[in-house]
């Protein structure tokens, strides 16, 4: 044990050490020097996967949160307070990942005096902006409780109605406008991923990779934390998540079909394997795991659905944003190495302030109403952990 | 009203001396080994294209509805009145989405630089504003490349195409191309031979038209999604309330 910790943080610093070497080219040489972007591929890895992924992957958030507090489905409030940080932390993330990417990020805050009502990137960036404030809101009770600050805390709670409802507007506007910016490109994205129903297909896989994501980050905190696997909840989202998927793949094959896209589907060609990457991934794997009651009743089983799912919806933002182009750019492009341990270092810095915050801040001994848990206990036949060792509230 | 470029394939002789002029202009170097260069870039807004003895020019066409202007976040590219789009190199932040929306592929990036621009031909806004015609078109020494008002040289490409039907391809490339351009382009081959786009691939919509189709949308859809989840949260917590109130009743009840 105690070695596999030496392990992974030896793996941390050596990824941060050359995360921030390739920072140091970007800021002192520039982006030509630091990636293979170039005239042809504007957009690379950090659009595709630090901003497009990065905004899937947090939302979690607005899920989850949207479920107990709007839903009232109080049995799943456990798991609020880990995919509001899991959120927050995306979302911080995906910013520091547009500061490489900008051209010009010390103009970033242009985006709030030369507003283009027109462009949809201006429409994301301020839903970004404002969302990520919610977040903040939303994370704040954590640090608030911490220092046993009450007063604030009661302002918060106060407003946390608000802030519900304005997290999952702001969320669907921006979730869905991710798949918008490429509405503008009919003629430059391949057929299989250019779709009027892009906006539509980006909300619902951010739907599906927020329980997967919620899934997952579950189970590695019960792994790296001790923290007890709320299993019951788990079986709840992934039962969702297969219902979701199923919808998603549905819309997706209905979609191919209306664009006469079917029979290409077949057809070999490099866009080919890479949809039956993403569909296998994203779709066929995830669904047939979740089919079987008991896959979706034992913690592995949700797990391997819940991270093969991630990887298929990865790979079709990436088929989208990258993938889509290529054969209209008539060249192939692939990552520089600086530019992959950038991405690589956002993400082990998410693990890592994943990591601190749990162990200190009162992420996870979160408020349980002890008769949602009775009823729960009673209507599973799974075993309920016993989450609460400090039962502070 | 508003102007235009005719550039005419068929009387180009390759000579590039638009690519010189188009360099002086925009205080871009300009050499032997530039003039080698086949390919747009941040130093080259414009180049003279040979393949056999065809040549063809290739240039932002300045789009009648232009999607770099209306995909940028900050409103850094505008048409002006005139005809040309042009940059504000002040307002730009650097996203990149121009050069991802363009259909021409015709914005280019410093990407060597450590404050990057967006560069790409901006039709000489301050000649055509001092009632002069773009640098390329006044020195072109064939008139190749014609600058004028856009309804004029529409007129004058139809009357070429009619007189010289076994010149030409029948079609003024930019008459219709995603809405219409400000750059018209004749010529005796296909223009996909030179990169061009084909014309049915891009089609004649006007390319903002798609994501205003979706954002358009959004004003009503604010309010509207606001007050059903508003609701639900209102319908879900009053529902919750009454349950602790009969509670609450009941137990009162029984203890007295």
């Amino acid at each position: 044990m105690k070695f596999k910790l030496t392990l992974w943080k030896l793996v941390f610093v050596v990824i941060m050490g050359l995360g921030i070497y390739s920072a140091y080219v970007r800021y002192a040489h520039g982006l030509g020097a630091v990636s293979n972007m170039n005239d042809q591929f504007p957009w690379g890895i950090w659009i595709g996967f630090d901003v497009l992924c990065g905004v899937m992957l947090a939302a979690g958030g607005f899920i989850v949160t949207g479920a107990v507090h709007l839903l009232n489905i109080e049995r799943l409030h456990s798991i609020v307070r880990p995919t509001i940080l899991t959120a927050f932390l995306g979302y911080c993330l995906v910013i520091i990942g547009l500061c490489f990417d900008l051209g010009r990020p010390w103009f970033i805050w242009h985006q709030l005096i030369y507003m283009n009502p027109h462009s949809v990137m201006f429409e994301v960036g301020f839903c970004v902006m404002f969302y990520t404030a919610v977040l903040f809101f939303e994370f704040l009770p954590n640090v608030l409780e911490r220092f046993n600050l009450k007063k604030p805390l009661a302002w918060v709670k106060n407003i946390m109605a608000v802030l519900v409802v304005a997290g999952i507007l702001l969320s669907t506007l921006h979730q869905s406008s991710l798949g918008t910016l490429y509405l503008i490109m009919p003629s430059k994205l391949h057929p299989f991923w250019y779709s009027p129903a892009l906006p539509f297909f980006f909300f619902g896989s951010a739907i599906a990779v927020g329980l997967a994501m919620t899934i997952f980050e579950s189970t590695l905190s019960s792994r790296k934390f001790g923290r007890q696997l709320e299993l019951p909840v788990l079986i709840e989202l992934g039962g969702a998540l297969l219902v979701v998927l199923w919808v998603n793949a549905l819309l997706r094959a209905e979609d191919l079909y209306r664009r006469d896209q079917l029979a290409n589907v077949f057809k070999p060609s490099y866009e080919t394997y890479f949809l039956w990457l993403e569909v296998l991934l994203a779709f066929v794997i995830p669904i047939t795991l979740l089919s079987f009651k008991k896959v979706r009743q034992s913690p592995n089983g949700l797990y391997l659905a819940a991270v093969t799912c991630l990887l298929g919806f990865v790979t079709n933002r990436l088929n989208v944003s990258v993938t889509g182009f290529e054969t209209w750019v008539g060249h192939h492009y692939v990552p520089k190495w600086t530019e992959f341990m950038i991405t690589l270092s956002i993400i082990a810095a998410g693990f890592a302030l994943f990591g601190l915050a749990v162990k200190y801040l009162p992420i996870f001994p979160a408020e349980e109403h002890t008769a949602a848990r009775q009823v729960e206990a009673k209507a599973r036949p799974v075993p309920v952990a016993p989450v609460l060792e400090h039962a502070g509230d | 009203m508003s102007k235009a470029l005719l550039y005419d394939a068929t009387m180009c002789i390759g000579c590039k001396q638009c690519e010189g002029a188009c360099a002086e202009q925009n205080k871009l170097p300009y050499d032997d080994k530039v003039a080698g260069e086949a390919v747009q870039s941040e130093h080259k807004y414009t180049v003279v294209l040979t393949k056999d003895d065809k040549f063809m020019r290739r240039l932002c066409m300045h789009c009648q509805h232009p999607a770099c202007a209306s995909v940028c976040p900050v409103g850094a590219f505008h048409k002006t009145a005139e005809g040309p789009v042009v940059y504000d190199v002040w307002k730009c932040i650097g996203c990149r989405y121009c050069m991802v929306a363009c259909p021409f592929a015709q914005p280019k990036y410093e990407w060597q630089s450590l404050n990057p621009r967006v560069r790409k031909c901006i039709m000489c806004p301050d000649r055509l504003k001092a009632g002069k015609q773009t640098a390329c078109a006044e020195i072109c020494p064939t008139g190749a490349t014609k600058f004028g008002e856009r309804d004029d040289l529409i007129k004058e490409a139809q009357e070429r195409i009619r007189q010289n039907p076994s010149n030409y391809i029948p079609h003024i490339y930019g008459l219709a191309e995603v809405g219409g351009t400000s750059v018209l382009l004749l010529s005796g081959v296909p223009f996909e031979q030179f990169g061009y786009p084909k014309s049915e691939k891009i089609g004649d919509v006007a390319l903002p038209e798609y994501t205003m189709r979706v954002l358009s949308k959004i004003p009503d859809f604010i309010p509207l999604w606001a007050l059903v989840l508003g609701g639900v949260y209102w319908i879900t917590h009053r529902r919750e309330d009454v349950a602790a109130a009969e509670t609450q009743d009941k137990t009162h009840g029984g203890a007295q």
